[in-house]
């Protein structure tokens, strides 16, 4: 944890306005760990749709949003008003937004020249999407800078097993007249099963009906290692750190 | 139930309101098993078997359930309300203090009353509310800001309105209450902010405070450590059960508080996650059993108490008729107690546990060494969330089974961080499955957690079938005369089991998490299946 630490202090932190010293960032931890993390979990993804750890909020947008939401709550949600001096409040998001810009350890690369990485040697487009072109089947890239850390994309790109969210799994399924289907699960439930297939349909099916429903234990996603030189991997990972999703018109 | 059986249950849907609208007098609520075609307390019954004698619909015909009507509510907190319905006339609660009365037969309303909280509470999880209490023409409704309100069943006015505790310190109610005699007694919510829970009873016509049974004794005794004891928790958020034989009134009381450290509160932290047998004339304790001892899980034991008389071996080995109370419990075991004298005579796991090697001869669990929250994180089974929780259970004296929604595989890590002398504890847990469930997808598997109904043989705690659910379940569960039994989950589906083997015999998508306990009722002679699933209250009967 030392890394971020030391390197957030000279950061103008992603999204925010806020200016973190190293001593902030301690006692927002401290103040998170004792007052959010109960609800949030020590790495705040414990709630479902929200991951401040990785700067997902379904509802904040300003670091002072945050601020308030941390001291009103939100209303009709499990959210409650935190009792806590606005000072600290601010260390808690100082804290938060530091954890979301934690850094790759391959280090800082080039954005464009990752694009080209990403729509030609890597041939990323075969499986992931970033706004209008590529395949649907992988998880859409359009905004994962925004929802992951550069550590963890890296992590991704060269160790592809070692962290597999829920909702990228990849399920097998074998219908009644023996067709085999591998596709990214959307979802199931006690009786149906939904998922996007290899040619992008949309596909429902009653588990009663499949002669076989199976979770694939390993990614989909093959590992880059010794696919990319170091230099390429640093441009590749500096190009998903810059898609930040769609620009508002 | 046999023929005739049905048709004195139709005969007196058909006439009752003829020969007894209005006022529903305690000895109505003791019987209440008696007029089916009503759902007068929480539970059905004190006695909380959420067990009906309507037996209209039955396994042949159950495949012909359709909506009859739904109400949506102007409200997007959880629903889960059990509905109460009196003569035709069904009260329910829109969360979080909205009393609505309807028309049970056709969903129209005829009246509302708005209670607005106070903007200051702060509730764990939700400003919820689970439902009514009625004696004669009035309502009692718990609120989110702690206040107890009584309403006149017949135009919603109030009549009424007591502070039952400060909501500014953390205190809420979010239980319905229970009537026993002239008093409504309520319990108090807040247990994760460091409360001193409580249970106190009212009177039904002035709203002046009778008694109050604190939950964490003063000044503590040797089960607290220090001062501990003054913000010990021991909330009561789910709605007690009464027998009148024995004027005994059982609750169940949740976690301490801090929850996670408990290095704060040595001692077992009496009486949290307990059940206590209170005289509901006085408040006095009769007798506690602790189900988890100093815990460090949040393993509230605010379940439904359920009094049920089975044949029970004695020491000479002969069977005898005992009153006992089934338990299914947040921290993964069934239990079986004497409710006489509290006596624990059975616990069993009923999911996958790994904190304790069972329980010894005087009732304690054998812990499990390390099994404790730790700064690096310590894996318990079940998780936060229990192998059950507040979720209704049902008790059928038909098959005998005892019917409980269950969370299997599931676990949490739990942590505990050092602090320094004059700091707060701090301590958390993480799991797969969320507190609530906020998106209508579902991507675990199995091993890491799913929901099921299971019948429980209470007599040995074996389970006798299961029926297996994709995601987790927080619905209630009800047994009919005619061996049904009606549930639901996250997943969305309202279902219909057979209560003796656990075979599917009918379910509907409804879309939204089911976080609610079906209740059935009857108007001129048509029984209804009823359950609020997301935002809205759903209505069956047969086309």
């Amino acid at each position: 944890m030392r890394m971020w630490a030391v390197t957030v202090c000279t950061l103008v932190l992603a999204a925010g306005t806020l200016h973190a010293q190293e001593t902030d960032l301690e006692l927002g931890k401290g103040f998170f760990l004792a007052r959010c993390a109960v609800c949030h979990g020590p790495d705040g993804n414990s709630v479902q749709g929200v991951d401040l750890g990785r700067g997902k909020f379904r509802r904040a947008l300003s670091d002072d949003d945050m601020v308030q939401i941390i001291k009103t709550g939100i209303p009709n949600t499990a959210m409650p008003p935190i009792d806590i001096s606005t000072r600290k409040a601010k260390y808690i998001v100082a804290y938060l937004r530091s954890m979301a810009s934690s850094p790759a350890t391959s280090g800082q690369g080039n954005t464009v020249r990752g694009k080209a990485v990403f729509e030609g040697k890597g041939g990323c487009l075969s499986c992931h999407r970033v706004k209008d072109k590529g395949s649907r089947v992988g998880p859409d890239l359009t905004d994962v800078g925004a929802i992951r850390r550069s550590f963890e994309l890296e992590r991704s790109l060269l160790e592809p097993n070692a962290e597999v969210l829920l909702e990228n799994r990849f399920v097998r399924v074998v219908t009644g007249d023996g067709v085999a289907i591998t596709g990214r699960l959307l979802n199931h439930d006690a009786f149906t099963v939904q998922l996007i297939d290899s040619k992008e349909r949309l596909l429902s099916f009653q588990k009663s009906s499949l002669k076989e429903f199976a979770f694939l234990d390993e990614s989909q996603m093959p590992s880059y290692r010794g696919k990319l030189s170091p230099e390429e991997l640093a441009d590749l990972i500096s190009y998903l750190v810059s898609l930040k999703g769609i620009e508002t018109q | 139930m046999n023929t005739r059986g049905l048709g004195l249950v139709l005969l007196a849907s058909f006439l009752w309101p003829l020969i007894s609208w209005g006022q529903v007098s305690f000895d109505r609520i003791l019987r209440a098993d008696q007029e089916p075609q009503n759902w007068l307390t929480y539970s059905g019954t004190t006695l909380s078997h959420r067990h009906s004698l309507l037996n209209q619909i039955n396994a042949a015909n159950v495949k012909n359930l359709e909506l009859q009507w739904i109400y949506q509510a102007r409200s997007l907190e959880k629903f889960e309300a059990t509905a109460l319905v009196v003569d035709g006339v069904m009260y329910t609660v829109q969360a979080p203090n909205d009393v609505i009365a309807l028309d049970a037969a056709t969903g129209r309303v005829f009246w509302i009353f708005s209670h607005a909280p106070e903007p200051w509470t702060k509730p764990c999880c939700g400003h919820v509310n689970r439902g009514l209490a009625i004696l004669g023409d009035t309502l009692f409704m718990a609120t989110i800001d702690a206040h107890l309100i009584a309403i006149d069943a017949k135009n919603g006015r109030p009549l009424w309105d007591t502070t039952v505790a400060d909501a500014k310190s953390g205190y809420a109610l979010t239980l319905a209450p229970l009537v026993v005699k002239d008093k409504v007694i309520v319990g108090t919510a807040g247990g994760d902010y460091g409360i001193r829970g409580f249970i106190a009873a009212y009177d039904v016509h002035t709203g002046k405070e009778v008694w109050r049974f604190y939950t964490i004794p003063e000044p503590g005794g040797s089960s607290w450590g220090g001062d501990s004891w003054q913000e010990g928790g021991g909330p009561v958020w789910i709605t007690g059960s009464y027998d009148p034989a024995l004027n005994l009134s059982y609750w169940g009381t949740g976690n301490p508080s801090p929850d996670y450290d408990g290095d704060s509160r040595p001692g077992d932290n009496l009486y949290t996650d307990s059940v206590v047998a209170l005289d509901p004339d006085t408040g006095k304790l009769k007798w506690y059993y602790q189900f988890t001892p100093h815990d460090e899980f949040d393993w509230d034991s605010t379940q439904v108490p359920v009094l049920a008389d089975l044949e029970w071996p004695e020491n000479d080995g002969h069977q005898k008729l005992r009153k006992v109370i089934l338990w299914a419990n947040r921290n993964g075991l069934f239990y079986v107690l004497d409710r006489t004298t509290g006596q624990f005579l059975l616990g069993k796991p009923f999911v996958k546990v790994n904190w304790t090697n069972g329980i010894d001869e005087q009732g304690r669990p054998m812990r499990v060494p390390g099994k404790i929250p730790s700064s690096e994180g310590t894996l318990i089974y079940p998780g936060n969330r229990g192998g059950t929780s507040w979720y209704s259970p049902s008790y059928s004296p038909r098959t005998g089974l005892f019917y409980v929604s269950t969370w299997d595989s599931y676990s949490s890590v739990f942590f505990k961080f050092p602090v320094k002398p004059g700091e707060d504890p701090r301590g958390g847990h993480r799991s797969l499955i969320p507190d609530d469930r906020l998106l209508p997808q579902h991507f675990r598997k199995d091993e890491e957690g799913y929901g099921a109904v299971r019948a429980i043989d209470p007599k040995t705690g074996e389970t006798k079938w299961e029926f297996k659910m994709a995601d987790v379940t927080d619905a209630g569960i009800l047994t009919t005369a005619s061996d049904l039994l009606f549930s639901g989950g996250r997943d969305g589906y309202f279902f219909a089991l057979d209560a003796r083997n656990g075979a599917l015999l009918w379910k509907v998508a409804v879309g939204g998490v089911l976080a609610s306990g079906p209740m059935t009722y009857a108007v001129r002679g048509k029984q209804y299946v009823a359950v609020a699933a997301g935002n809205c209250l759903f209505t069956f009967a047969l086309r």
